[in-house]
């Protein structure tokens, strides 16, 4: 697979930015779309718009078709056991608070525990503090180490008859961190604690593979993903699914309506109430076979290439220090600069054309954990090239100019 | 725009050295700032005699441009009285959010700030000291939050 050719199906790349190639090193903050994802789109709304599940004409069929066809390349995609077992939401966001709802209503009760860990993302701890306040239940964390490893020697202390649910990160959006995450389901299940994954930062990175991991709970974005943003993925075992109460009420998840009573539709359709996001699900079809047509080979050898070679360049300036530099991580680059806030770098590097994140990356326990109020954090995606690395290497060195350090 | 123009030496120097960059205590007004999308935080601290501030000081962390705008700040309060203090901020945030060309004359040197106006992610930045300023004057006691103000250029 040759990077030019990768980078041709991306439009976006080959614009510049105040007159440089834009080097965009902020994918896990949203992924760029390749030709075919926004072909797919327009596509839709050209050739093939009608709402689904209605109709009885041709194009709500074959709408209905392109919808349901996207739910069987994303069962594919996570090796889901059934298509319905996976639902479409708006995001990552809304499938784990979907979970702290409807499971959260079924499960906790008062002086009940839900254990997360250490380097979750705002999405992955606001939920469960909604579900604590409205139950009287509690927070348990798994603390992690100065390279941003989790310690695991104490998961087991933190897991006891009470944890309902450990909601945990496959990979950290601020530290890069990759979790050990089929060891830890392991263990968990050993204690009897069903597990949900956030896959958001995982899921663009390395083959997810939902039975292998026996999660429960799996989610993901589908723009982290390549594919449009408003879509996300939640995947849920069926016997957890089938227990759950709806998320919202309406159209498309009922079965019988009467002012009296209301039956609820099956799954998937129980958690879908309203009419979907419909092109953007049929895009993110698309987005995932991309990804299956350049292969995880190529991708993980590619970003971890990418990741070795950034992670080098910069541990040899005495002035940046690495944020999270665990031995496992996905392609994320953390790091701040002697002298320097973290925005101002971002602010400074973008006028060469350098595309960072800075800021707490929706994760202030890291930064308070590190005892800092902001990173810069360089990301990669499937497109990026050691010259992306090198445009900001050499940005910095242009910080440090501006700043006279 | 060129980034040297946001990044001005005036800027740099105050961004990076801040005077009166401490706590006052016993000040007779105090408030904090706080911008939750990028965490710059400030506390700013105001003594005043009778008709007059007589110091200015604050403590917090952000970027330089946050820090050079706290630190031009409590530079030129000194001898304003409330009002005229109160009157600067509103001059100061017109400038750097809305079109107008025409600089406020008694600005002086936080005209340097201005080059924030090119760089719209970054107003907020250099308003953040000014809003806890006004919030600390008024006797405000919630935490001023630059998401609850309408600091975007139109």
């Amino acid at each position: 697979m040759d990077i030019n050719t990768i980078r041709a199906d991306f439009p976006i790349l080959k614009q510049k930015i105040y007159g440089y190639p834009l080097a965009y090193l902020d994918s896990a903050a949203t992924s760029q779309k390749p030709d075919s994802v926004i072909n797919a789109l327009s596509q839709f709304y050209q050739q093939n718009n009608a709402n689904i599940h209605r109709g009885v004409y041709y194009l709500s069929e074959s709408a209905t078709k392109a919808y349901e066809n996207a739910r069987h390349s994303v069962q594919r995609f996570i090796n889901a056991p059934h298509a319905k077992e996976c639902i479409f939401v708006r995001s990552t966001t809304e499938a784990i608070n979907l979970v702290a709802q409807c499971f959260g209503h079924l499960r906790v009760q008062p002086g009940d525990e839900i254990a997360l860990s250490a380097m979750e993302h705002h999405s992955n701890i606001v939920p469960w503090q909604m579900l604590c306040e409205k139950k009287g239940a509690t927070l348990k964390i798994l603390p992690m180490n100065q390279r941003g490893e989790l310690e695991l020697d104490t998961l087991e202390h933190i897991l006891t008859p009470k944890t309902k649910l450990l909601a945990i990160t496959h990979a950290s959006n601020a530290l890069g961190t990759l979790n050990p995450i089929k060891k830890i389901i392991d263990v968990a299940h050993a204690h009897q604690v069903p597990v949900l994954v956030d896959g958001a930062q995982s899921t663009p990175h390395l083959k997810i593979d939902v039975q292998d991991l026996d999660c429960d709970f799996f989610t993901f974005s589908g723009h982290k993903t390549y594919g449009p943003t408003g879509i996300g993925v939640l995947y849920g075992k069926s016997r957890w699914l089938e227990s759950m109460p709806p998320y919202q009420g309406g159209g498309e998840m009922i079965s019988h309506v009467s002012f009296a009573k209301t039956t609820y539709n099956d799954l998937p359709y129980k958690f879908e109430a309203g009419t979907p996001a419909i092109a953007e699900v049929i895009a993110l079809g698309t987005a995932l076979e991309y990804i299956e047509s350049i292969g995880w080979d190529f991708i993980r050898n590619h970003e971890q290439q990418l990741l070795a070679y950034a992670t080098e360049a910069l541990s040899s300036l005495p002035f940046i220090k690495l944020i999270g530099t665990a031995e496992e991580k996905i392609g994320v680059i953390s790091f701040t600069m002697e002298g320097v806030h973290p925005h101002d770098v971002g602010s400074i590097v973008d006028q060469y054309g350098v595309a960072i994140r800075a800021g707490h990356h929706c994760a202030m326990p890291i930064m308070d954990f590190f005892n800092i109020p902001a990173t810069a954090r360089a990301s990669f995606g499937l497109y990026n090239t050691l010259s992306d690395i090198d445009q900001l290497l050499q940005a910095l060195q242009e910080v440090r100019k501006i700043f006279k350090l | 725009m060129d980034i040297r123009e946001l990044y001005q030496e005036l800027i740099i120097d105050h961004g990076t050295h801040p005077r009166n960059c401490c706590q006052l205590p016993n000040a007779n007004h105090c408030a904090e700032g706080y911008n939750p999308l990028c965490g710059d935080k400030v506390k700013v601290f105001i003594n005043t005699d009778n008709t007059r501030i007589t110091k200015a000081c604050f403590i917090g962390s952000g970027c330089a441009i946050s820090t050079a705008s706290a630190s031009l700040m409590t530079e030129v309060l000194a001898g304003k009285s409330t009002q005229e203090a109160l009157e600067l901020s509103q001059a100061f945030k017109h400038s750097l959010t809305t079109e107008t060309e025409d600089t406020a004359p008694e600005l002086g040197k936080l005209t340097a700030l201005l080059g924030t106006k090119a760089f719209p992610a970054r107003v907020k930045c250099a308003t953040l000291p000014w809003h806890t300023l006004e919030a600390a004057l008024k006797e405000e006691k919630k935490i001023v939050n630059t998401e609850s103000l309408e600091d975007i250029p139109v």
